[in-house]
């Protein structure tokens, strides 16, 4: 077993709430190391709040185990997962299943200004003449907005 | 229990009670976005809670739920300004705006600190806030824009804000003063900070609340 058998095994993990999306795709391992039989996962959770974290876990011990490895996750807290690590392919699929993909982490403060400005491209049309409905989603990691050229409401990935 | 366990039980009590206090509008907030906004902020405030309280159990030798539901009730840590129960809207804006705000000063602080397992989490934990804080705004300058918000708003303000300055410690106080002041564009008065160690009535109630299940299950019991 290598490392790069384990991030194979890893890839095929759904992220629990967008099955669309690996967590490979969603960027949230850091690192695989592989001692022989152990196997020690970098795991840099998403929004803290997340319920899906724990199933997460779950999902890469039960992978590592399928491919002969122990795993041991260290869950790293700490600034270094960001929206921006969401793979372009992982873009793609958020975009195909409806959802807006995240903007850019600016390098400075995050402002309203920024989140009421048109240029977030819905994911239907296509349009960038949208608008901000409400900072705040169904789950912790996206926001609402609407589309004036389809008239839809849409759900933005907030940038982290 | 250490210096750092006490810091670490300050912020994530401050946390797990205001998530509790803000999910009270959840079903019952004036309109639809707002049941969601402060359902969703409750939600981070419990999970920043959550891993605080992971990192000082991993210290004290026990467990993050044990942390938040299973201590006496006078060794919670949380400030005044979370325990108090669900308040009318222009109060609620006015606590969510103060703590937010206290918040960033604190976490600014935490984010310098060498002690890199706090420093990373504080990071991480203000990415999120910054939404709070955002959203705070954005219902400041709408209280602000007609003649009966800003009184309601200020009168909240004027009420809790000894309760504010007891969030934070004597060192980050004026700057807190300092940005409320700028904000509301006036005076705030001076007053003495309501300490961490009192404990209001509302503290009881919802403490009694939140640790009813788990009170009501043998030790050990698996969920």
């Amino acid at each position: 077993m290598t490392a790069d058998d384990v991030w194979a095994a890893l890839a095929e993990i759904p992220d629990p709430e967008i099955p669309d999306l690996s967590l490979v795709d969603l960027g949230v391992i850091k690192s695989v190391t592989v001692d022989g039989p152990r196997v020690r996962v970098e795991f840099t959770p998403t929004f803290m709040g997340c319920p899906a974290l724990e199933r997460m876990q779950v999902e890469m011990t039960a992978a590592i185990e399928r491919v002969g490895g122990m795993a041991e996750i260290d869950v790293v807290l700490d600034d270094s997962w960001s929206t921006d690590r969401i793979s372009p392919a992982g873009r793609e699929k958020l975009r195909r299943a409806g959802f807006a993909p995240p903007a850019p982490r600016p390098a400075g403060k995050l402002e309203l200004v920024e989140l009421q400005r048109g240029a977030f491209r819905c994911p239907y049309c296509g349009s960038t003449d949208t608008k901000l409905e409400n900072i705040f989603g169904p789950t912790p990691c996206r926001s609402i907005r609407y589309c004036n050229a389809c008239r839809q409401p849409f759900e933005q990935f907030k940038t982290i | 229990m250490s210096k750092r366990t006490d810091l670490l039980l300050d912020l994530a009590d401050d946390e797990l009670f205001l998530g509790w206090r803000n999910s009270e509008w959840t079903g019952i907030a004036p309109f639809l976005e707002e049941d969601v906004a402060f359902s969703s902020i409750a939600q981070n405030e419990i999970g920043h809670a959550r891993a605080l309280y992971e990192l000082a159990a991993a210290e004290l030798g026990t467990t993050a739920d044990e942390l938040a539901f299973d201590r006496k009730l006078e060794d919670y840590r949380c400030a005044p300004l979370v325990q108090l129960r669900r308040l009318e809207w222009a109060r609620t804006i006015a606590r969510h705006w103060l703590y937010e705000t206290a918040d960033e000063i604190r976490l600014a602080a935490l984010k310098a600190s060498d002690d890199l397992e706090i420093a990373g989490i504080a990071a991480k934990i203000d990415r999120e806030e910054a939404y709070h804080r955002m959203h705070a705004e954005m219902w400041i300058d709408r209280l602000l824009a007609s003649e009966e918000g800003r009184a309601r708003l200020n009168e909240a303000m004027d009420e809790l804000w000894p309760y504010a300055l007891g969030v934070l410690n004597d060192e980050l106080r004026p700057e807190l003063r300092r940005r409320a002041e700028e904000r509301l564009g006036r005076a705030l008065p001076e007053v003495e900070p309501v300490p961490r160690d009192v404990h209001e009535a509302e503290l009881a109630e919802l403490w009694q609340e939140m640790t009813m299940v788990r009170r009501s299950a043998p030790a050990g019991s698996q969920w």
